[in-house]
């Protein structure tokens, strides 16, 4: 195993951050952590890159144990913070000799690892951190954390604020970094990248909702969702709110997303009542289920 | 202007130095509609978006808001537009209802007005229980639907949302959704930008900025047509793609 967590707890005074979380992620895997902010995630993380002491239980990374042999992890791993920490006076290059060189390394010696994403910011080497774009940050802060040959990285939602395009290269990156052996813990929000990892864990106020593949986790939903349009949105949405037998109603794109409370449920009684509330050009289809769709119903 | 548009922008562009940070776009924005002004990071949005909200001066081109031009009237425009930014900029030390009293009074409205306005907000929120504890206890989504409603306390023509989505989770995503719509219903014209592409498809229109040029602007549907595709994600990355 390259991580393992086992009833981990943390309290910062009356909140509790972490209650008792326990799970484990395997060599070369790419993990997904999933959840809101304040969920919990940045907690773990801090605790799994010993940069915070649990309350309770234990954890390991690499083999080591994070409060006993913290030493050895902090070489041998790679942590990429939510927040962009690194130094804004500092040019591009500057930033990653820094890195190298507190590792004990060089560029030269791992160019290999970065060679594909470095590129792209090789061009911009002599400006300062702080004058990048969020794209050119996010790959910058990558390259730092891979400069000395991690055995496992750790990133904390590298892609939040970051756009469609960058965010899609972004993970085509770490498939990459996967297949070169590195094991990969990654949080984020954006829930079509759960779609992306191995394995994820559904975490909300410090207790993991659940843990499986992401089509283990979609097949656990058991409520069929249908897809409704009509002419205007909004009414729709306060419509289907205000209907007796509704169970959830959630935006979903250019389509509502319905389940119904009653296992009987015929969607020609849906419009009906849709159309009593003068709703037109209605549609109601049947329709998959996608991880945000289990992470609302878990997280309800 | 017609009375129909409240946003009329004509070959507005900005320079800095050598660089074209945003090129001659042009485009309006109808009254009630909800406006998506997306592009890739660095694509100029920002830009944009400041010059539209008065706080950046034009190289070039013309902009109207709210009934203002923004070489000559940026500071009613400030008055009569409602902004979101999306690092959060209420005061964290401050509790909910006191953040209410100090933005109303900044938007210069009257005791009497805040008090009321404070009272139905807070209950249109569902905060009553937190009506008095500090901003910065709340979680996020809260506060970022409390940040929504405080930019609309002065009933203003447009409101501006940049990002207010990022890293909020999906319920709360969509509760704040329910509020950008009921806005736009009230005849508020919401002027949002987003990473999310399923937010891409509430929007009445979308616009895309590619290296500061507007490339792409329609209905979602009409664009998803326009590119044979079925998803604004992948209208976005043939677009920003190249």
């Amino acid at each position: 195993m390259s991580i393992t967590v086992s009833n981990i707890s943390k309290s910062y005074k009356t909140v509790k951050a972490l209650q008792d979380i326990s799970f484990t992620v395997k060599e070369g895997e790419l993990f997904g952590l999933i959840g809101p902010d304040g969920a919990g995630k940045t907690t773990l993380f801090r605790i799994l890159t010993t940069l915070l002491i649990a309350d309770e239980g234990t954890a390991t990374v690499t083999g080591f144990e994070v409060v006993s042999e913290y030493k050895k992890i902090r070489n041998s791993v790679g942590y990429m913070p939510g927040k962009f920490s690194l130094y804004q006076d500092l040019t591009v290059e500057e930033n990653l000799e820094f890195f190298a060189t507190i590792f004990g390394t060089t560029i030269e010696e791992n160019y290999g690892l970065i060679k594909d994403i470095y590129v792209q910011i090789a061009p911009f080497k002599d400006r300062r951190a702080g004058k990048l774009s969020g794209g050119m940050k996010q790959k910058l802060a990558l390259c730092c954390a891979l400069i000395h040959k991690p055995k496992v990285l750790f990133l904390d939602e590298p892609t939040t604020g970051v756009d469609p395009v960058s965010r899609k290269e972004f993970w085509e990156m770490l498939k990459r970094l996967q297949q070169k052996g590195i094991t990969i813990l990654v949080s984020t929000p954006y829930m079509d990248e759960a779609a992306l990892c191995d394995r994820i864990a559904l975490i909300q106020d410090g207790k993991i909702l659940e843990i499986d593949t992401p089509n283990a986790i979609v097949k656990h939903y058991t409520k069929q969702i249908y897809n409704v349009r009509a002419n205007n949105v909004y009414q729709l949405i306060t419509s289907l709110n205000t209907y007796e037998h509704s169970h959830s109603v959630y935006p979903f794109g250019e389509y509502v997303h319905y389940t119904d409370k009653r296992a009987d449920f015929n969607p020609e009684d849906l419009l009906l009542y849709l159309e009593s509330k003068k709703l037109s050009d209605i549609e109601i289809e049947k329709t998959q289920t996608t991880i945000e769709d289990t992470f609302m119903e878990l997280a309800k | 202007m017609s009375n129909n548009h409240v946003i009329k922008v004509e070959g507005l562009t900005k320079m800095f130095g050598d660089f074209t940070a945003v090129n001659a776009i042009t485009f309006e924005v109808k009254k009630g509609e909800i406006f998506g002004f997306l592009g890739a990071n660095g694509a100029g949005k920002t830009t944009a978006m400041k010059m539209l909200i008065g706080i950046s001066t034009p190289t070039a081109g013309k902009a109207n808001v709210a009934g203002f031009d923004v070489f000559t009237n940026a500071e009613d425009i400030k008055k009569n537009i409602g902004y979101m930014s999306q690092k959060f900029a209420l005061y964290d030390d401050l509790t909910v209802k006191e953040n209410i009293t100090f933005f109303g009074g900044i938007y210069g409205l009257s005791r009497k007005e805040i008090k009321g306005k404070s009272e139905i907000l807070i209950k249109e929120l569902e905060m009553e229980k937190a009506a008095n504890k500090l901003v910065g206890s709340l979680p996020l989504g809260w506060k970022q639907k409390l940040s929504f409603s405080v930019s609309l306390l002065h009933d203003p023509k447009i409101v501006f949302l940049d990002e207010p989505t990022g890293g909020v989770d999906p319920i709360t995503r969509r509760q704040f959704w329910e509020m950008i719509y009921k806005t736009a219903n009230r005849g508020t014209t919401v002027f949002v930008t987003t990473h999310y592409m399923d937010e891409a498809e509430y929007c009445d229109r979308v616009s895309i900025m590619v290296n500061g040029t507007i490339e792409a602007l329609d209905t979602p549907k009409k664009l998803k047509e326009r590119f044979k595709t079925d998803t604004m994600n992948d209208v976005f990355l043939k677009l920003a793609r190249g």
